[in-house]
C-alpha cells in the first residue's frame, strides 16, 4: 500500500511552551479510512492540521503525496491544498447567503478549471452527497446535516488524495452524524483516503484503524477489521 | 506523482471580482454607510468644480454675444483735477477712425427723474438723466424689453427710455407712465433689457439727443462715446482714440474695455472654490479612513472565512488581492456615487441659474483616480493583515 502521508518524529510546539506533539510517527495508506481518537487537548488537531500542511512541524518530517512539506514554500503549499488535500470542519465554514452549489463550486476555485466546469462538478458532488435537490439552498435553509454533507462535498469535489475531517459529527445529533458517517464510509469505498477525528468512541470503532494519542503521542494504532470497507456503500 | 511541479493556479479577473465582491453582497447597509463617505466628498468637489466650471462658461457666453470689441471714451481729469469736457464734434471724429464700425453716445444731464414733482429733487435714487444718440442702443447690443427706442421722430418730444434699473427704482413697469425731468413730464416710452456691459446705462433715464438740447438745455457735450470697431483692429483704435478725440489734449481722454471686468471675473472664478475642494479633500479623507474602519471589521469577521479559503488553497497572494479588491469595490462604488450625486448637484445649480451645464472630464477622472487610490491605500493594510493570517487560528472555532 503506497503512502499518502507519512509523519517522522513529528513534534510540535506552541510558543508559549506548549508541546502539543512528541515525536509521532504516523503513516496513512492510499484508501484508507482511519479515526484519530483522544482526549480533549491530547494534539488531535494539531496533528490533523500538520497533516494538511495548515501548520508546520517544530521538528520532524512530513511527506505528502510524494512531496517534502519543509521543502516546500508557502505558495507550494496552497498548491497541494488545492490539489491535494479536503477538509471537513465540525462547524462546516460554509460561506452564508451562498448557495449550496456555489459553496461546493469555492472547494475548487483554487485549482484553476474554468467557472463553468467547476459548477457542473460542484452539482455532480452534491448529487454525489444525496443533495440534488438541494443545489440552490443558501446555508441557512439546510439542517446541520444537510450543511455538513454539503461541506463534504465541497472538500472532495477535487478529489483529493486525502480527506481530513476534524469532528465532522460534533454538532450533529446522531441521525444526522450516522448520514455523515455512512457518507464517509461510501467514499471511502469508492477509494478516497479519510481520517477523521471523532469523540464519539461508537464511530471510532466503526472504522477499521484507529489511532490513540494521549499528551501528543502516539499510544495506540489499531486496525479492527471492523467494517471492512469492501462490504459496505455503493447503494446511495 | 513526487515529480509533479506544484504552482498555485491564478485566478481570473472574472474569479477576483467574485471573491472580492462576496463580502460586499451579503452586508448591503454596511456597503453603503462606509461607501458614502467617499460619495460626500467627491460629490463635494465634483460639484465644487461642476459649479465653478458653469459660472465660467456662463461668462464666457456672455463675453461672446457682448463682445470684447466695445471701447468708452470719456473725459478723464484735467491737469488740475479740473472737470473736462470732450469736444461736441467728438463722435462724427471717431467714427472715422479705420475700424470702428459703430458709435454712440450719451450726454450726462445736471437733471433728476422721479416719479412725480412732489417728491424732493435731490432723491435721485442713483438715478441719472442722459441724452443718448440714436445708435448708442446698438453699439452697447441692448434691447428694448418693452416699448420702443429713441428715434428722430420721439426724441424731439418730451419722451424717455429707461434702463432697466432705473424703472425699477422708480416703479415704471410698462411704457406709457410719465416720469418727471427737469421741470416737466416725460413719458416713458421703453423699458430696456439688462446691460452687462454698460452699467451706468442701466441707471438712466435716456432723453433722445436733440430734445434734450431744446427740452433740457443739453450743451451737446458727450460723456461717454460707445464705439465697437473689428476685433482686429481694437488695440490700434485705442491708441488713436484720445489723440482723434480731442487732439488739443488727448491727456484729457480716458478709454475703458468694459468686457475686461468680465474677463478678470471669468479669469478669477474658481479663486474661491480652493477652499472648498479642500473640504471635500477632507470628506475624501475621512471617507477613506471609514473605508480602512469597515475592511478591517470585515477581516476580523471573516476570520474563519480566510482560514477556510486557505485550506482551499489560496495563497496568501489570493488573500491580500480578495480584500484589496474588495477595498476598491467598495470605494469605487462611493466615487460612482459621488460623481453622480456631483453631477446632479451641478445639474440643478445650473438649471435654476440658467447657466450651461458643465462637469469638466479631469473632475470626474481625477476623482474617480483618487476613489481608485483612496481603496488601494486604504485595503492595503487590512488585506495583508488578513494574508498573514494563520490558517490554524482563523479555523479556530471561537
Ligand atoms: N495556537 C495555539 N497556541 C498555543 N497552544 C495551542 C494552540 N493550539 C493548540 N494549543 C494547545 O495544544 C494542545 C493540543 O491542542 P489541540 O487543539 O490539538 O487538541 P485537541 O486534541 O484537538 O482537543 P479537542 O478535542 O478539545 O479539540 C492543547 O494543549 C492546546 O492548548
Ligand atoms: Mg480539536
Amino acid at each position: 500500500m503506497s503512502a499518502v502521508v507519512e509523519l517522522n518524529q513529528v513534534t510540535k510546539e506552541y510558543p508559549g511552551g506548549v508541546t502539543a506533539l512528541h515525536g509521532v510517527d504516523l503513516r496513512i495508506g492510499r484508501g484508507e479510512l482511519l479515526a484519530i481518537v483522544g482526549p480533549s487537548g491530547s494534539g488531535k488537531s494539531t496533528l490533523l492540521h500538520i497533516v494538511g500542511t495548515l501548520d508546520r512541524p517544530s521538528a520532524g518530517s512530513v511527506t505528502l503525496a510524494g512531496h517534502d512539506v519543509a521543502a516546500l514554500s508557502d505558495r507550494r503549499l496552497s498548491a497541494l491544498r488545492a490539489r491535494h488535500i479536503g477538509f471537513v470542519f465540525q462547524s462546516f465554514h460554509l460561506v452564508a447567503g451562498v448557495s449550496a452549489q456555489d459553496n461546493v463550486a469555492e472547494g475548487l476555485l483554487y485549482s484553476g478549471l474554468p467557472r463553468a466546469q467547476r459548477r457542473r462538478r460542484a452539482a455532480l458532488a452534491l448529487e454525489r452527497v444525496g443533495l440534488a435537490d438541494r443545489m440552490h439552498h443558501r446555508p441557512h435553509e439546510l439542517s446541520g446535516g444537510q450543511r455538513q454533507r454539503v461541506a463534504i462535498a465541497r472538500a472532495v469535489v477535487g478529489e483529493p488524495d486525502l480527506l481530513l475531517a476534524d469532528e465532522p459529527t460534533g454538532a450533529l445529533d446522531s441521525a444526522s452524524s450516522g448520514a455523515v458517517m455512512e457518507l464517509l464510509h461510501d467514499l471511502n469505498a469508492e477509494g478516497a483516503t479519510i481520517a477523521v477525528i471523532t469523540h464519539d468512541g461508537e464511530i471510532a470503532d466503526s472504522l477499521p484503524r484507529q489511532v490513540r494519542i494521549r499528551d501528543g503521542r502516539v499510544v495506540a494504532d489499531l486496525r479492527t477489521g471492523a467494517a471492512d470497507p469492501a462490504d459496505r456503500g455503493g447503494e446511495r | 506523482m513526487s515529480g509533479t511541479r506544484l504552482s498555485p493556479a491564478r485566478l481570473g479577473p472574472r474569479d477576483v471580482l467574485h471573491v472580492g465582491s462576496a463580502g460586499l453582497r451579503t452586508r448591503p447597509l454596511r456597503v453603503v454607510l462606509s461607501a458614502l463617505g467617499i460619495a460626500i466628498g467627491i460629490a463635494t468637489m465634483i460639484a465644487v468644480v461642476g459649479i465653478s466650471s458653469s459660472s465660467k462658461a456662463q461668462l464666457l457666453r456672455q463675453l461672446d454675444q457682448l463682445g470684447t470689441n466695445l471701447l468708452v471714451a470719456s473725459p478723464g481729469q484735467g491737469l488740475f483735477g479740473e472737470k473736462v469736457k470732450l469736444p461736441k464734434e467728438s463722435i462724427g471724429m471717431l467714427s472715422r477712425i479705420p475700424g470702428v464700425e459703430q458709435v454712440g453716445a450719451t450726454g450726462d444731464l445736471a437733471q433728476s427723474v422721479r416719479r412725480s414733482e412732489k417728491i424732493p429733487k435731490d432723491e435721485t435714487g442713483g438715478i441719472t438723466v442722459k441724452a443718448a444718440t440714436e445708435g448708442l442702443l446698438d453699439v452697447v447690443r441692448g434691447a428694448v424689453g418693452s416699448g420702443i427706442w429713441l428715434n428722430e421722430a420721439n426724441g424731439r418730444y418730451p419722451s424717455t427710455v429707461l434702463g432697466h434699473v432705473a424703472a425699477q427704482r422708480l416703479g415704471i413697469t410698462a411704457p406709457g407712465q410719465q416720469v418727471h425731468i427737469g421741470g416737466r413730464y416725460f413719458t416713458v416710452i421703453g423699458i430696456l433689457d439688462p446691460l452687462p456691459l454698460a452699467p451706468e446705462i442701466e441707471r438712466a433715464a435716456l432723453v433722445g439727443w436733440d430734445g434734450a438740447g431744446t427740452l433740457l438745455g443739453f450743451d451737446g457735450h458727450p460723456t461717454q462715446i460707445y464705439e465697437r470697431s473689428t476685433d482686429r483692429t481694437v488695440s490700434a483704435v485705442r491708441e488713436l482714440i484720445p489723440r482723434t478725440v480731442d487732439p488739443q489734449n488727448p491727456r484729457n481722454v480716458q478709454v475703458t474695455d468694459p468686457s475686461s471686468a468680465l474677463q478678470a471675473k471669468a479669469a478669477t472664478e474658481g479663486a474661491f472654490t480652493d477652499l472648498l475642494l479642500g473640504l471635500g479633500g477632507v470628506a475624501l479623507l475621512v471617507g477613506g479612513v471609514g473605508v480602512a474602519n469597515t475592511m478591517i471589521i470585515s477581516v476580523l469577521e471573516r476570520r474563519h472565512e480566510i482560514g477556510l479559503r486557505r485550506s482551499l488553497g489560496a495563497t496568501r497572494g489570493q488573500i491580500r488581492l480578495q480584500f484589496v479588491t474588495e477595498s476598491l469595490l467598495l470605494s469605487g462604488l462611493g466615487g460612482l456615487a459621488g460623481v453622480a450625486l456631483g453631477a446632479v448637484a451641478t445639474y440643478a445649480f445650473a438649471a435654476s441659474g440658467g447657466l450651461p451645464w458643465v462637469v469638466p472630464l479631469w473632475a470626474v477622472t481625477g476623482g474617480f483616480a483618487a476613489t481608485l487610490l483612496i481603496g488601494t491605500v486604504a485595503g492595503l493594510y487590512p488585506a495583508v493583515r488578513a494574508a498573514r493570517l494563520s490558517p490554524t487560528l482563523a479555523l479556530h472555532t471561537g
